[in-house]
């Protein structure tokens, strides 16, 4: 099927191009530079055209998600949806049902999202949950920051069998980069303790944060993987933890990137929550700017941001014992997921609210970093769904990121507590995103971090994942019209994936199974034989399921996009 | 116990299985097969080896339809479906229940039905830890997976379960025996705690029994909340414990180094029902201040916690949703299968890989005998003469792959080790055909109008 994208206003920051007046053509899924007189066509005339856009980092599928809906029936029955003859039911807030996942995605134009995190173990649930979402390709990445193999060759500084390890894993879970949730924190919790700070060491097995960051980073940058090392630092959500923050990113300084296909060589995720000063929640304060700083000047860096939405959420991460500090906090029921060998897990409901001085300093801390990293490539547009909020409040924040005057509005009328005055400068800075950084920080600057070489933008042979919004550029006036930005992000007016035209004017009018994305690394494989060898006595004897039931079998990713990648090339 | 032969006569072996009895899902079984039939488990405990080699004992067969005089008598698979399809598509309530021993790729075909004709979908925990579920959803969820137990846990604590009898290869393989990474002498490094008012076999192995009294388990579990947070008990005894003992025993819980409490139905059955667990969780949590502490439940079938997780990540809601309005609701006490029998809503009914008529109250089980019921099964059961269609499915983990989910959370794809009876089908297949066969009869419905 042909189809002819007419008169549209492109932005395609990938291929500098802002703004102009432009035809968008896609044939057979790809996007190609002529189509025959026989191609449909669509008129999008005075309406934005982007690439579909890309979450870099989401919670939506796995075994903590689960748990929060099973334990959360008060969210669930927040966002139900009656089934229709195109959808199935939808369940959900902050943590929406499989289903409603999709949908909702798909609705605010986006075609590719990452799991940010995936237990090794419980890999099938998650792949169970990533075959259940329909409409978006969803790519996981495995946990590696508190695995026990990986605390042991990391002390021992032994990349050749770390790079081999990763390389296996990302095979048997089927996953796609290295995820790191803070690093020696989560196995401490294993005793009920935390590390603070990079030179902590944990508990037994007498490694720092550091040399666990710095050995997956180079072993990252050894096999060349698509994405970078994917690290959310010790200390999250601690006051004065800024500091933690930028010396995590300055240890991988000395690592050299060795893939073409992206810029970075480590990705921090939801910076926000990681650009505190103070020392306790009384003297707490933004620590944005020397975070800022330090990214501006350093462009091996990117980061997503996490911004809070000041909505009723779920918080859910890898960093249990962080968690369990949260529900001290807030005496919201706490649950908790331990896994054997590899990591942890905590949830606990959260209120963020506007009368609360904390969390609207939060708020804006997360604005103050989008303000103050000058390049849009560097920074990425995320809520840490769910954590600051759930994901379908991303047009808000694209509405907040283009209107000055909305920002000061909520600071003048009281929707957010006095002390952002006080305690940040966010209302100092009136930079105004323009399309073209949205485009970039929702779909261009994702891309190019994962190495997604045909997401992200509409060069001809990219994939057609095309969002059209119903804005007119040149008449909107963004800082005026903050609810129209919201409204048209909110509620896309074509979203097509893979060619397939998915929604229509806010509503799903058709839809497709999602793929699932995952990185082969080749080229290892006696490597990684020689390594299972030293490993399998060990997996034999403390693991609680055998190895042959471990993977993630061939069934459970029925649609796969394989990336194939030779190790060190 | 007599000495039995070793068995020698066998044609191959199959490793690496899972079995399919309770939720411990040992994943480590090795069957011999001799005419595609397994004689012989390895590793597994008495009840799974024998739910496993007995797999023929009152096997259904056959898919059967019972006649006008009363009798099940047998009829062939498009008959059969046919006419199980035909209920479903004129009901107006029905309700499909069971799926705790089946595999998760069945649920996917059977929310699919669900969904299409508004049916209930509930499964076994409606009648064992839905209490536990509704008291996870007041306090929360600390729990952690069996290895952890396993590598760390320097005390255990089983209550209101005997485990030894139930789960018998829970203490074995991963709680109390086993040598876990910083539990190197196994059982030696490790304190197992009963707290049962029955003096159990999981109790006589342990090292402390606290044997509070009947229904006491509230009174209890908030007393010994109440000595961790620093209270002094003012009775000498409270559910017939000295107060010494629990302050003992507080103090014991708080200075190990990592915990696990395991708790079963005779937790979540006595009298305070959710409370006790609510109190469980809290107990856990306060623990945490000190310590480490997670705690388990200790589900029964092997896959009933799988069709918790599945329905929470399908539609949001872990047991008794309710699609007839076209969205999914979940009301403890509206939308749960005793409710919906007791209060006769139910007009049809589809029992898989369950036995309600040997499970449930009276009154539930006298409105199955006046509603067409259909079952979907393995073996004959009290159920079965309740149905008016029987269709006959496989044994999952032997006959057919498939996954399940653990007691906590872990998913295992269960290997196929023989070839199923000629005459059945896989679960997966029979509701697949279901809908189908649904879908055609309101499709004709539909076009008729």
């Amino acid at each position: 099927m042909e189809y002819i994208l007419k008169n549209g206003t492109v932005y395609d920051p990938t291929n500098n191009i802002d703004g102009e007046k432009k035809d968008v053509m896609f044939k057979d899924g790809k996007i190609v530079d002529n189509v025959s007189s026989n191609a449909k066509e669509l008129d999008v005339t005075d309406k934005i055209v982007m690439a579909a856009g890309v979450d870099p980092h989401s919670h939506i599928a796995g075994p903590k998600l689960v748990v929060g809906r099973l334990y959360r029936p008060e969210d669930s029955r927040k966002g139900i949806v009656p089934k229709t003859d195109v959808t199935r039911a939808e369940t959900g807030f902050s943590i929406p049902s499989c289903p409603a996942t999709g949908y909702r995605y798909s609705r605010m134009g986006y075609g590719t999202v990452i799991e940010a995190a995936m237990p090794p173990l419980e890999a099938k649930h998650t792949h169970e949950e990533i075959v259940a979402i329909p409409n978006i390709d969803i790519a996981a990445l495995p946990l590696f920051g508190n695995n026990w193999f990986v605390l042991e060759y990391a002390k021992e500084n032994n990349i050749d069998d770390l790079a081999a390890l990763i390389s296996k894993w990302l095979r048997l879970t089927r996953g796609y980069g290295v995820k790191i949730v803070n690093p020696g924190g989560s196995e401490a919790w294993g005793w009920g303790m935390n590390v603070h700070g990079v030179d902590d060491p944990v508990p037994y097995w007498d490694v720092t944060s550091r040399e666990v960051i710095h050995a997956l980073a180079e072993a990252n940058e050894k096999l060349g993987l698509p994405h970078s090392i994917h690290l959310h630092p010790n200390d999250l959500g601690h006051p004065g933890n800024y500091e933690t923050t930028v010396e995590s990113m300055d240890i991988v300084k000395d690592v050299a990137k060795n893939s073409p296909v992206r810029n970075q060589t480590v990705h921090m995720t939801h910076i926000q929550y990681h650009s505190y000063a103070g020392t306790n929640w009384r003297d707490f304060e933004s620590g944005a700017e020397d975070v800022a700083k330090f990214i501006n000047n350093n462009d091996y860096v990117t980061c997503d941001v996490g911004q809070i939405t000041l909505d009723e959420t779920t918080t859910m991460t890898a960093d249990a014992p962080m968690e369990f500090d949260l529900h001290q906090l807030n005496g919201l029921k706490w649950a908790n997921k331990d896994i054997e060998l590899e990591t942890a897990a905590g949830i606990v409901p959260f209120i963020y609210s506007g009368r609360n001085s904390v969390h609207s300093v939060q708020w804006a801390i997360g604005l103050e970093m989008f303000m103050m990293v000058e390049n849009p490539w560097q920074i990425m547009l995320t809520t840490d769904s769910p954590n600051a909020g759930p994901f379908i409040r991303y047009p808000r924040v694209i509405s907040w990121l283009m209107s000055n005057k909305r920002r000061l509005e909520m600071i003048e009328n009281g929707e957010v507590h006095k002390a952002v005055g006080r305690k940040s400068v966010i209302a100092t800075l009136d930079r105004e995103y323009d399309f073209n950084e949205i485009a970039t920080i929702s779909r261009a600057a994702p891309a190019k971090a994962y190495g997604f070489e045909d997401k992200g933008h509409l060069g001809v042979g990219a994939r057609a994942d095309i969002a059209v919004y119903d804005i007119n550029p040149n008449t909107i006036d963004p800082s005026n019209d903050y609810e129209a930005i919201e409204r048209a992000f909110g509620n896309a007016a074509l979203t097509v994936k893979d060619g397939q035209i998915l929604v229509k004017d806010g509503q799903v009018v058709s839809t497709k199974e999602s793929q699932t994305i995952w990185t082969n690394v080749k080229g290892l494989e006696e490597k990684e034989a020689v390594l299972m060898e030293k490993i399998m006595p060990v997996f034999d004897k403390y693991y609680t399921v055998k190895y042959e039931n471990y993977p993630v079998f061939d069934n459970y990713v029925p649609n796969p996009i394989e990336v194939n990648v030779q190790a060190g090339k | 116990m007599a000495y039995e032969e070793p068995i020698r006569d066998y044609d191959r072996i199959v490793e690496n299985c899972t079995c399919a009895f309770c939720g411990c899902n040992c994943d480590d079984l090795t069957y011999l097969v001799k005419n595609e039939h397994v004689v012989g488990v390895r590793h597994a405990c008495r009840l799974g080896a024998s739910k496993i080699m007995e797999d023929m004992d009152q096997r259904l067969l056959v898919p059967l339809i019972r006649n006008e005089a009363g009798e099940l008598v047998e009829t062939d698979w498009d008959t059969a479906l046919d006419k199980a399809a035909e209920l479903i598509a004129n009901s107006v309530r029905p309700v499909f229940y069971g799926w705790s021993e089946t595999s998760i790729e069945t649920m996917k075909q059977g929310i699919k039905l669900g969904e299409y004709v508004g049916a209930v979908l509930d499964n076994q925990a409606t009648i064992c830890h839905g209490p536990s579920l509704q008291a996870v959803q007041n306090s929360g969820y600390p729990v952690n997976t069996l290895g952890e137990v396993k590598n760390r846990a320097d005390m255990i604590v089983y209550t209101g379960s005997n485990a030894m009898n139930s789960h018998p290869r829970h203490l074995a393989r991963y709680a109390a025996f086993p040598r876990g990474y910083f539990r190197k002498k196994g059982r030696f490094d490790r304190t197992i705690v009963t707290m049962d008012p029955r003096y159990t076999d999981t109790a006589k192995m342990s090292d402390i029994w606290v044997g509070f009294n009947p229904n006491g388990d509230y009174e209890f579990y908030t007393a010994l909340r109440a000595v961790l947070r620093g209270k002094k008990l003012k009775e000498d005894k409270v559910s017939g414990i000295p107060r010494e003992t629990i302050e003992e025993l507080a103090e014991a819980m708080k200075t190990t180094e990592y915990g696990c409490l395991f708790f079963g139905l005779g937790l979540t059955h006595s009298l305070a029902k959710q409370r006790n667990i609510d109190a469980g969780i809290r107990l856990i949590q306060d623990l945490n201040k000190y310590s480490k502490w997670n705690l388990i439940p200790m589900r029964g079938h092997f896959n009933v916690n799988g069709f918790n997780i599945f329905m929470s990540f399908e539609m949001g809601f872990p047991y008794g949703v309710d699609f007839s309005r076209g969205y999914p609701r979940y009301m403890n006490g509206e939308t749960n299968t005793i409710d919906l029998l007791t209060r006769e809503e139910v007009d049809v009914f589809m029992v898989i890989a369950a036995d309600p008529g040997a499970h449930f109250p009276g009154g539930a089980n006298r409105h199955l005998a006046n509603i067409p019921v259909i079952q979907i099964d393995i073996h004959w059961g009290p159920s079965t003469e309740l149905a008016d269609v029987v269709l006959p499915g496989s044994f999952v983990g032997v006959e057919v792959a498939g996954t399940s989910y653990r007691m906590d959370g872990v998913p295992i794809y269960m290997k196929k080790a023989i070839d199923k009876p000629e005459t059945c089908r896989d679960d997966e297949w029979i509701v697949r055909e279901l809908y189908e066969r649904v879908q055609k009869i309101k499709g004709e419905k539909i076009a008729s109008k």
